[in-house]
C-alpha cells in the first residue's frame, strides 16, 4: 500500500470540505477522482501534497505515518510529485532550468548529471527541442508537459494531477493526456483529478466519486461508468457525459 | 550683470565647491539607499511572515516613519543618537535617510512579493524546496524585477531628500548652495544653479534605473546570451 488515508478531515472558515475521507492507493495504481466542483477533490489532493494541512485523520505514505509537526514535510514532498491546473512553471527560468532547479538545489545532484536526466525527461514528453525556451514562448500543452517533466525530475513515488487539462484549449488536451497515459503504462502511481471521462475510462484502475467531502462510490471504470450504484453518481454522470 | 553672467560667475567661482558637494550628495544617497534596501528587505519579510509579532513591529515602524516629516527624523536622530553614540553629520544623515527610505522600500518589496502568484510558492514547495530556498530562488528574483520601477522612483526621491541633511551641517549640494548665496547675495541664481545640479543627477539616476530595468526584464540580447550558456551545458553532457 503506497498511500493510506484514514478519516481525513479539512475545514475552511467553518465549512467542512473533507468529511472523514478514507482511501487506499496501491503501488502503480491509477486513481481518478471525480465529482462536482466544491466536492473536495482538489482539497484532498492538496492535503496529500501538504499544501493544505489536515485538521484530522491520518495520512500514511510508504508505510510512514505523516505527522505534521514531527515529519520533515519537505522530504515527503520530494517523493510526491504535483502537477497543477495552471502549470506554475517558473517564468524567470527556461525550460531546462525549470526541470533541474529542484534536483540541483534540493537533492544536490551535480548540474551535469541533472541536465542529462532533464534532457531525457524532456525527450520523454517530446520537448527536448524547447529546452532553452522560456515558458512564455510555450503553448499551454507544452507548459503542462514541462511541468510533468519537472515533477518527474525529483523521481517521485506518486504523481498527483490537479485538473491538469482544465486550463488548456481543447486541441491541446490530447497531448497532455497522452503523456499521462504513457506515464501510467510505465507503472507510475497516479492520482488524477479530472473532468476527462475518456481518460478515466481508458487509463484509470479505479474511479472515486466524491460529493460533499465524502467518498460516494469507488469502482473500476467499467462498472463505474456502466452500472453506477449511487443516485449521486448517476446524476453526475448524466451531466458530464 | 545680467542673469546669464551671474550664473556664469557662480560656476566660475564656486564650480569646484559645488562639484565636491555633488560627490558628497551622491555618497550620501548611495550609502543611505544601501541601508534603506537592507532595512526594506528585512521589514518586507516581517510583513509577509506568519508571525503576528513581526508584522506588528513592521507596522509600527512604517507608521512612525510615514507619519513624521523627514526633517524631524533627521534632527531627532542627529541629536538623539549623539547622546549615546558619536556620529558625524554625514553618517547621521545617511542613517536617518536610510531609515526613512527603508519604510517606503519595505512597502515596495512587500507589494512585489505578494504580487507573485501563489502557485509559484506552491510549485516550489511541492518540489521539496524549503520555504527559504523557495523564497530565494523562485519568489525574490521575480519580485525584485517587479520592484525595480517603483524602487527607481524611490531612489530619486531619496536623492532629492538628501538635501535636508544640510540642516545638520553635512556639506552636500544644498548646504553648499546655502553658504554660497549667503556669500554672494544672489540667492535666486544660486538656487537655480543648485537645481541644475540636482536635475543632472536625477537624469543620470533615471538612465541607470532604465538600464537595469531593461536588463532584468529579460530583453532579447540577455536571453540569447542565456540560451547560449545553457546550450553549452547540454553539449557538455
Amino acid at each position: 500500500m503506497l498511500i493510506k488515508v484514514r478519516n481525513l478531515c479539512k475545514t475552511f472558515d467553518g465549512i467542512q470540505v473533507l468529511k472523514n475521507i478514507s482511501l487506499e492507493i496501491n503501488k502503480s495504481e491509477v486513481v481518478v477522482l471525480i465529482g462536482a466542483s466544491g466536492s473536495g477533490k482538489s482539497t484532498l489532493l492538496r492535503c496529500l501534497s501538504f499544501l493544505e494541512l489536515k485538521d484530522g485523520g491520518e495520512i500514511e505514505i510508504n508505510g510512514e505515518l505523516i505527522e505534521q509537526k514531527k515529519t520533515d514535510i519537505n522530504k515527503v514532498r520530494e517523493k510526491v510529485g504535483m502537477v497543477f491546473q495552471h502549470f506554475n512553471l517558473f517564468p524567470h527560468m527556461n525550460v531546462l532550468e525549470n526541470v533541474i532547479e529542484s534536483p540541483i538545489h534540493v537533492k544536490k545532484i551535480k548540474k551535469h548529471d541533472a541536465t542529462e536526466m532533464a534532457m531525457n525527461l524532456l525527450k520523454k514528453v517530446g520537448l527536448e527541442d524547447k529546452a532553452h525556451e522560456y515558458p512564455d514562448r510555450l503553448s499551454g500543452g507544452q507548459k503542462q508537459r514541462v511541468a510533468i517533466a519537472r515533477a518527474l525530475a525529483m523521481e517521485p513515488n506518486v504523481m498527483l494531477f490537479d485538473e491538469p487539462t482544465s486550463a488548456l484549449d481543447p486541441e491541446l488536451v490530447g497531448e497532455v493526456l497522452q503523456t499521462m497515459k504513457e506515464l501510467a503504462c510505465e507503472g507510475m502511481t497516479m492520482i488524477v483529478v479530472t473532468h476527462e471521462m475518456g481518460f478515466a475510462r481508458e487509463v484509470a484502475d479505479r474511479v472515486v466519486m466524491l460529493a460533499d467531502g465524502q467518498v460516494v462510490e469507488e469502482e473500476n471504470p467499467k462498472v463505474f461508468f456502466t452500472q453506477p450504484k449511487h443516485e449521486r453518481t448517476r446524476r453526475f454522470l448524466k451531466q458530464v457525459l | 550683470m545680467n542673469f546669464i553672467e551671474k550664473i556664469y560667475s557662480i560656476f566660475q567661482i564656486h564650480g569646484s565647491a559645488f562639484l565636491q558637494a555633488t560627490v558628497t550628495t551622491v555618497e550620501l544617497t548611495v550609502v543611505s539607499l544601501l541601508i534603506a534596501v537592507v532595512i526594506g528587505l528585512v521589514f518586507a519579510f516581517f510583513k509577509v511572515s506568519n508571525l503576528i509579532i513581526l508584522q506588528k513591529i513592521a507596522d509600527i515602524y512604517i507608521f512612525l516613519i510615514r507619519g513624521t516629516p523627514l526633517i524631524v527624523q533627521i534632527m531627532f536622530l542627529y541629536y538623539g543618537i549623539s547622546t549615546v553614540l558619536v556620529l558625524n553629520s554625514f553618517m547621521a544623515g545617511a542613517v536617518a535617510l536610510g531609515i526613512h527610505s527603508g519604510a517606503y522600500i519595505a512597502e515596495i518589496f512587500r507589494g512585489a512579493i505578494q504580487s507573485i502568484d501563489r502557485g509559484q510558492m506552491e510549485a516550489a514547495r511541492s518540489l521539496g524546496m524549503p520555504y527559504s530556498l523557495s523564497m530565494r530562488r523562485i519568489i525574490l528574483p521575480q519580485a525584485f524585477r517587479r520592484a525595480i520601477p517603483p524602487l527607481g522612483n524611490q531612489f530619486i526621491i531619496g536623492l532629492k531628500d538628501s538635501s535636508l541633511v544640510a540642516y545638520i551641517a553635512a556639506t552636500e549640494l544644498f548646504s553648499q548652495a546655502l553658504s554660497v548665496q549667503a556669500e554672494n547675495y544672489m540667492p535666486f541664481e544660486t538656487y537655480f544653479v543648485v537645481g541644475l545640479y540636482y536635475l543632472v543627477l536625477v537624469l543620470i539616476f533615471t538612465v541607470i534605473v532604465h538600464k537595469v530595468e531593461s536588463r532584468l526584464s529579460g530583453n532579447k540580447v540577455k536571453r540569447r546570451g542565456h540560451v547560449d550558456q545553457s546550450k553549452k551545458l547540454v553539449q557538455n553532457v
